[in-house]
C-alpha cells in the first residue's frame, strides 16, 4: 500500500483521494526544529480530509512514522512492486460522499473508477479489484444494490474483475448510507517509468479536459444550489485514455516521454501541480488564459468564491511530457472522448523549483500554493 | 463567462495599464478599501502590473479581519452550549479564538452549520424547536440588509428560537479614522462598491471634500480595479479631491433605499472595537432595543469575556496602509493561516492571508517580477 490517505470528510463529503503527504512543504518553523513531529490537534478535524496542509500533517506525523518503508515512502497515488519480473501498480481509496447519488454518477461508480484511475496513473492495466462496503442502518436496499450495480458496470467497463470483498453495517447514525473502499491490482506491461519527481524543465503540462465538474456537482446538489444548467460529474475511467496515449508515442524513443500523470481529485489541479513540482525539485508555469473551465462551474464557483483549480475532479488527468512528443500525445487525446478538450496549459519551468506559478489573465502573475485546509465559501 | 470576462480582457488591462504610466507623473499611495478588492488585486497580480510609483496599499475592509477577538472569543462560548445551533457565515470558521476554532469546537461535538443566506437559520431553527439557533451576524454595511433581515423576519414571525451575535462595521468612519491619523500615507482611496451598492456615496463626499481626498467607488474585477486607479490617479495629477463612480454598472449616489430603511429599523450605530486598530466611535451596528430578545450578547452570559492580542502584530498598521504584509518579521514563519498573530492573516481577504494564499511567502525576489515566458497573451 504505497498511498496513504485520511479518510471522510463528512461535511464536505468528497471523495477522498490521495494526499500526498510527503510532497508538501509546511514552510512553518512549528515543525522543522523538532526531532519528534508534533500533532498540534487534539482531535481530527474536517480539514484533515481536505487534501491540504492539515492531511500532509496528519500524514508525516501520524501514519508514516507507523508504516516507513521505501515504496510507501514515495507517495504515489499507487505503489509499483516487482513480483518476478512482473510490475504490478497497487492502490486502494475509501469513497464517503454525500449524496450518493448525484449528477453524472453514484458512489459505486466512484469507487470503481476512483482506483482504475489510481492504477491508470502508473501506466498499469487494471486487473483485480476488492470492495469493502460500511453500511448503516436503514439504508434501502434498493439504493444498495443500485449502488452494487453500478459498480459492476464501472468494474466491467474497466475489464478488470473484482474478485474479493467484504461487508460491515454499523447502528445508524454511525455511518452515512454506504462507505465503500475499493483496492485494486494492475499490471504494468509497457517499459514505462511514471512518476511525479519525474517533471523536467522544458516538458509541456497536458490537461485532459474541464476542471472542476466534479466538485461543483457536488456542491450544487449538496447545497440545493440551483444554477442554469445542471453540472455534472465527470467521474470516468482514464485507463483506456491513459493506453491512448502510451501508444501515441510509440517504441522510439529510449526514454519514455511520458513522464508523470495524476489524477487531479480533492485538492484539484493546483494541489496536483504543487505534489509535481515539489517531488521533481522543478517549477511550474501555467497560463490561466489556457485552463479549461465550463461556464457553469465558473459561475458556481464565482457565487460561492471558490477557485475551481482547487475543486476536485474524477475523469481528468493531468500529463507531463517531453515536448518533441507533446502534439502526437494531445492528438491521441483528442481522438479519446476522455480527452477530447485535452490542451497545454504550461511548461516545467527551471526556475522556482517546487513551486507552481500562473500567468494571470490581466497579464499579471501569483503563486498556486497548496490549501492549508478546505475551501470555505467567502463573506462576500 | 458574460457580465465577467468582459472584466477580465488582458488587451483591455494593458491598454488601462498604458493610459495609467501615461497619466501618472509623480508616485501615489492609494488605498483599496475592501478586502475583496485586496483578494483580486493579490489573485490576479493587478499591483505587479502597475507602474513602480503607484503603491497600492491595503485597507480595512475585511469583515473577518476586524471582528475583535474577544468577539470570536463571544462566539466560540455560544457555541460549545449543547442547546445551542451555532451558524456563520463560511469563513468565520477557521478564525481562531484563544483557544482553537469553530472547526474545533464542532470536531468535539458542538454544532456548527455554514449558511449562505442568513434566513437559512429560520428553517434551522423551525426544524429544531428545542435548540437555540445562533447566528454570527457579522460584516460591513453589505451584509447587513440580509443580517437584518433575519432579525426582523425572526421578530415578526414569532421565531423566538433564533439570535444573532452582531459584530457590524462601518466604512466612512474607519476612513476617516486613517486619514486622521498623523502617520498616514493615504491619497487617494479605491472605495468600496459592494458597500455602497447598499448605502450609496453620498457620505463619502463630505470624508472627500474635507480631507481633499479623491475617493473613486471601484468594483472587483481586474479591470474594475485598473479603471479606478487610473480614474484616482488622473484625480491626483489634476488637483482634484471628488467623490466618483467606477462601479456604475452595480451602483447609483443614492444606494438601495429599500435595504437602508431596513438596516436603519433593526440596528443603530453605536462604538465599536476593530481588531487591529481598536475602538472607533459610532462605527457599528448593534440591534435596536426592540430586538433585544433576539440578541444573543443579551441572552448568552458572555458580557466578561476580554482578549488581548499578541504585541508583535503589526495589523494595525497594515489595516491602516502604514505598513504591507512583507514588512513584518513573522509573516509566513511565525505568523500564517494556520496560526494567525493578528487580524490580516485570519480570513482569506485580509491582505496578510491574500498575500500568503497567493504564495508570496514563497516568493524570492527574482519572482517577484511578471514574467510572459510562455509568449505573448492571446
Amino acid at each position: 500500500m504505497a498511498s496513504l490517505e485520511s479518510t471522510a470528510n463528512p461535511d464536505s463529503k468528497e471523495h477522498a483521494a490521495k494526499a500526498d503527504a510527503g510532497t508538501v512543504a509546511i514552510p512553518s518553523p512549528f515543525f522543522g526544529s523538532c526531532p519528534l513531529p508534533i500533532f498540534e490537534h487534539k482531535n481530527i478535524v474536517l480539514g484533515h480530509g481536505s487534501g491540504g496542509k492539515l492531511t500532509a500533517e496528519l500524514i508525516d506525523q501520524i501514519f508514516l512514522p507507523a508504516f516507513a518503508n521505501p515504496i510507501l515512502d514515495r507517495l504515489d497515488d499507487q505503489a509499483v512492486v516487482e513480483i518476478n519480473g512482473a510490475r504490478l501498480a497497487f492502490t486502494t481509496d475509501s469513497f464517503v460522499v454525500t449524496p450518493i447519488f448525484f449528477p453524472g454518477g453514484d458512489i459505486g461508480q466512484l469507487a470503481i473508477n476512483g482506483t482504475v484511475n489510481d492504477l491508470a496513473m502508473s501506466g498499469a492495466r487494471p486487473l483485480y479489484l476488492s470492495a469493502a462496503f460500511i453500511l448503516e442502518e436503514g439504508l434501502a436496499a434498493q439504493d444498495l444494490r443500485r449502488v452494487v450495480e453500478s459498480m459492476g458496470a464501472a468494474t466491467r467497463t474497466a475489464g478488470a474483475q473484482l474478485v474479493t470483498g467484504d461487508t460491515k453495517v454499523v447502528n445508524r447514525g454511525k455511518g452515512d448510507q454506504v462507505f465503500i473502499t475499493t483496492t485494486g491490482i494492475g499490471v504494468i506491461e509497457r517499459p514505462v517509468n511514471i512518476s511525479a519527481s519525474r517533471a523536467h524543465a522544458g516538458d509541456k503540462i497536458i490537461l485532459s479536459g474541464y476542471i472542476g465538474d466534479h466538485g461543483m456537482a457536488i456542491m450544487s446538489q449538496r447545497e440545493n444550489l440551483e444554477f442554469e444548467g445542471a453540472i455534472e460529474s465527470d467521474c470516468a475511467p482514464l485507463h483506456q485514455l491513459v493506453a491512448a496515449m502510451l501508444d501515441a508515442c510509440g517504441d522510439q524513443h529510449s526514454e519514455h516521454p511520458i513522464h508523470c500523470l495524476r489524477d487531479p481529485t480533492r485538492g484539484g489541479v493546483a494541489t496536483t501541480l504543487n505534489e509535481i513540482a515539489s517531488k521533481s525539485r522543478a517549477g511550474m508555469l501555467i497560463r490561466e488564459e489556457l485552463l479549461p473551465v465550463r461556464e457553469s462551474v465558473k459561475g458556481a464557483c464565482e457565487i460561492l468564491g471558490l477557485d475551481p483549480l482547487y475543486v476536485a475532479n474524477e475523469g481528468k488527468l493531468v500529463a507531463i511530457v517531453a515536448p518533441e512528443a507533446a502534439d502526437s500525445i494531445l492528438q491521441a487525446m483528442h481522438n479519446h472522448p476522455f480527452g477530447q478538450h485535452a490542451v497545454i496549459v504550461g511548461e516545467v519551468v527551471s526556475e522556482h523549483p517546487g513551486m507552481v506559478r500562473m500567468e494571470t489573465g490581466v497579464g499579471g502573475t501569483r503563486i498556486l500554493d497548496v490549501m492549508f485546509g478546505e475551501q470555505l465559501p467567502r463573506i462576500c | 463567462m458574460k457580465y465577467l470576462d468582459e472584466y477580465r480582457d488582458g488587451r483591455v488591462a494593458r491598454k488601462i495599464v498604458d493610459e495609467i504610466r501615461r497619466v501618472q507623473t509623480k508616485p501615489w499611495v492609494i488605498m483599496e478599501v475592501c478586502g475583496g478588492q485586496t483578494h483580486s488585486i493579490v489573485k490576479n497580480g493587478i499591483d505587479y502590473l502597475l507602474p513602480q510609483g503607484v503603491e497600492l496599499v491595503h485597507g480595512p475592509g475585511c469583515p473577518v479581519c476586524v471582528t475583535p477577538l474577544e468577539m470570536i472569543d463571544k462566539a466560540h462560548a455560544i457555541a460549545r452550549r449543547p442547546d445551542v445551533i451555532f451558524c456563520s457565515f463560511g469563513d468565520m470558521l477557521r478564525v481562531p479564538g484563544s483557544e482553537g476554532d469553530l472547526f474545533t469546537i464542532k470536531s468535539e461535538g458542538g454544532d456548527v452549520r455554514v449558511v449562505y443566506s442568513p434566513l437559512d437559520c429560520l428553517k434551522i431553527a423551525r426544524a429544531n424547536p428545542e435548540k437555540k439557533v445562533v447566528f454570527f451576524a457579522i460584516g460591513f454595511e453589505t451584509t447587513a440588509p440580509a443580517n437584518a433581515m433575519l432579525a426582523w423576519r425572526a421578530l415578526q414571525e414569532g421565531v423566538k428560537n433564533i439570535s444573532l451575535l452582531v459584530s457590524h462595521v462601518l466604512v466612512p468612519p474607519a476612513l476617516e479614522a486613517i486619514l486622521a491619523s498623523p502617520q498616514n500615507r493615504v491619497q487617494g482611496f479605491l472605495g468600496p462598491g459592494h458597500v455602497c451598492a447598499v448605502m450609496g456615496y453620498e457620505e463619502y463626499e463630505p470624508i472627500s471634500a474635507r480631507f481633499r481626498v479623491p475617493i473613486v467607488i471601484t468594483g472587483f474585477e481586474p479591470l474594475d480595479i485598473l479603471q479606478g486607479t487610473l480614474m484616482t490617479i488622473r484625480q491626483l495629477e489634476t488637483e482634484r479631491a471628488e467623490v466618483e463612480n467606477e462601479y456604475s454598472r452595480i451602483l447609483d449616489r443614492a444606494g438601495n433605499r429599500t435595504a437602508q430603511k431596513l438596516v436603519s429599523e433593526v440596528f443603530e450605530v453605536g462604538d465599536r472595537k476593530w481588531r487591529g486598530i481598536g475602538m472607533i466611535p459610532q462605527s457599528g451596528y448593534r440591534l435596536r432595543e426592540e430586538f433585544r430578545e433576539h440578541d444573543a450578547e443579551k441572552l448568552f452570559d458572555v458580557a466578561r469575556i476580554d482578549t488581548r492580542e499578541p504585541e508583535i502584530c503589526i495589523s494595525g498598521e497594515i489595516l491602516r496602509g502604514i505598513k504591507k504584509p512583507k514588512d513584518c518579521p513573522a509573516f509566513g514563519t511565525l505568523c500564517n493561516p494556520q496560526h494567525p498573530l493578528g487580524a490580516t492573516m485570519v480570513s482569506a481577504e485580509g491582505a496578510c492571508a491574500a498575500y500568503y494564499a497567493y504564495g508570496r511567502h514563497l516568493q524570492r525576489d527574482e519572482v517577484d517580477v511578471p514574467v510572459h515566458s510562455l509568449g505573448g497573451a492571446a
